[in-house]
């Protein structure tokens, strides 16, 4: 008998469908009605929390306004993927995921960039939002964050 | 602490990238034999067992199910923490210290090589704002390597020297998985996965196993000789989006440690820890870490290898194991930090073994760029 174990290939394939809750629907339905990227308030610290959700994550307070932001942001860090994960990424490698600072938020949003030479993108550069043509109700709705074009 | 609690016994199987000729129950039983081997102990002298894996890397739900009968759980009392290592040696000693055990086996198992690493990294951030972006541990991890080196000025070759010790370092370690002679040039030229973060300076991904036994302090002397005092442990939890912190910085840790020296009475870290077993799971985190751990000043965590301090004959070696880039199990590698660092206090660390060690420093992390940390200070004295 040969030394060898067997291994046995399967794989877990389950369905879910999420809740996306009352903040994060108002923040995709602000994207696709009106185009802007909202964030909300929080009383205590005065933060104003970008993406858009219920309760401040540092004072444990109810946010209590909607403030738009942006669509200018400015990049805060950045990385270059070089590795290939299709089940997961949306862009083909080598591709850039940023922390991107919109004007007026205090946090920073997790997204892509695209529209640009990625050897270019430097932390700092200012950046504005490309919308999806048919938003579903996800973060894909922003297809990506594009360098400001400088007139 | 009123009532003190030691590690009487330490067990980890090597790690390697695949393991195919165990199951992971089998590794489980590996260690936990092994332990039992070493201290005597037996069946009837564990209380119960605090035990860490995870459901996700696993690959089934309630991934403990599949352990209890390879840890000796049959008409015991077993919880899981679904988290690092080092915080089931938190739930040990708490469990241990509430009165109603005398003992209790702590064990971790994980074998990356079984799932599919980056899917079920990708899985841990949440499916409403971040999880469609492709974003992983590894891209999460450059996200916040770029940001600390471009806050502290800190150039990609001096990040690199933290794998060429370590990896070093790993050529002394029999239970590593990666190890060699480097150069910076290697790690430069080892090629990006996600800039700034290079193939020599991210963790492999490994399976292996890793178990201690705790004992209350009147029982300590029937396992060993040489127990190993928990003299004060820290735990804190940061912001979940990456975007809410500043990932320059990390209060979380600063906090954690706080705790932990308070606990330990330890007022100079940098002087009074002799050695250190940090968390790195990627190159820069190293300096960041052993930075806000406060063994040497913000920025200047580079320094302590350049000038010797942090290598494995300095005043203060990091990491002599070779630490988590030589042997990421994940949810293990906390818990072989803390096992090293008892090993090291033993003086039973082997061609690693630092000299003269009394007190030592072990840290554990979990969740993306460091949103959860533990630490740990371990002594061989009472």
């Amino acid at each position: 008998m040969s030394e060898e174990v067997i291994i046995q290939h399967t794989a877990l394939r389950i369905p879910y469908s999420w809740a996306a809750g009352a903040h994060a629907t108002r923040f995709y339905r602000e994207i696709a009605e009106h185009r802007r990227i909202m964030g909300t308030r929080c009383p205590r610290c005065g933060r104003v929390l970008v993406p858009a959700r219920k309760s401040c994550s540092r004072c444990f307070q109810d946010t209590t306004e909607w403030v738009e932001v942006g669509p200018i942001g400015v990049v805060t860090s950045f990385t270059i993927v070089h590795y290939s994960e299709p089940q997961i990424q949306p862009m083909k490698p080598p591709f850039a995921i940023a922390l991107i600072r919109l004007d007026g938020a205090d946090t920073a949003l997790l997204h892509l960039l695209g529209e640009v030479e990625l050897s270019k993108i430097r932390t700092g550069m200012r950046v504005e939002p490309v919308f999806a043509d048919e938003p579903k109700g996800h973060i894909l709705d922003i297809r990506y964050f594009k360098p400001v074009s400088i007139d | 602490m009123s009532q003190r609690v030691a590690i009487v016994g330490i067990a980890q199987t090597t790690f390697q990238s695949a393991k195919r000729a165990q199951n992971y129950a089998e590794l489980v039983h590996e260690v936990v034999s092994e332990l039992f081997t070493k201290t005597g102990a037996t069946h009837d002298d564990v209380d119960n067992i605090v035990s860490a894996s995870s459901d996700f890397w696993d690959g089934r739900t309630i991934s403990n199910m599949a352990i209890q009968d390879v840890v000796g759980a049959y008409m015991k009392s077993e919880s899981k923490v679904s988290s690092d290592g080092t915080l089931a040696v938190l739930y040990g000693m708490m469990r241990i210290l509430s009165g109603q055990y005398k003992t209790t086996l702590v064990v971790a198992h994980s074998k990356g090589s079984e799932g599919t690493p980056n899917l079920i990294a990708n899985a841990a951030f949440d499916p409403i704002y971040q999880r469609q972006l492709g974003i992983d541990g590894l891209s999460a991890s450059a996200l916040q390597a770029r940001r600390y080196m471009e806050k502290y000025g800190v150039s990609e070759e001096e990040v690199a020297l933290v794998s060429v010790k370590n990896l070093a370092n790993a050529r002394k370690n029999p239970y590593a998985q990666v190890a060699g002679e480097f150069t910076v040039d290697d790690v430069m030229q080892s090629g990006y996965l996600a800039e700034p973060i290079k193939k020599l300076e991210a963790s492999p991904i490994s399976d292996g196993a890793c178990a201690l036994l705790l004992a209350r302090e009147d029982l300590v002397d029937r396992f060993t000789d040489k127990p190993v005092w928990l003299k004060g442990v820290g735990h804190c939890q940061d912001c979940y989006y990456l975007g809410d912190r500043d990932l320059a910085e990390s209060e979380a840790l600063a906090v954690a440690a706080q705790r932990a020296y308070a606990m330990a009475g330890i007022r100079d870290p940098g002087k009074e820890i002799d050695v250190a077993e940090v968390y790195d799971a990627f190159s820069y985190q190293e300096l960041m870490w052993t930075e806000i751990l406060g063994l040497c000043p913000r920025g200047e965590g580079v320094e302590l290898i350049r000038s010797g301090v942090s290598t494995i004959d300095g005043t203060l070696p990091v990491n002599p194991s070779g630490g988590v880039l030589a042997a990421h199990a994940v949810i293990v590698a906390g818990l072989v930090r803390v096992a090293e660092a008892a090993l090291q206090l033993r003086g039973e660390a082997g061609q690693h073994q630092i000299s003269g060690v009394k007190t030592a420093l072990a840290h554990g992390s979990f969740g993306y760029c460091g949103q959860m940390h533990c630490v740990w200070i371990l002594s061989n004295e009472k």
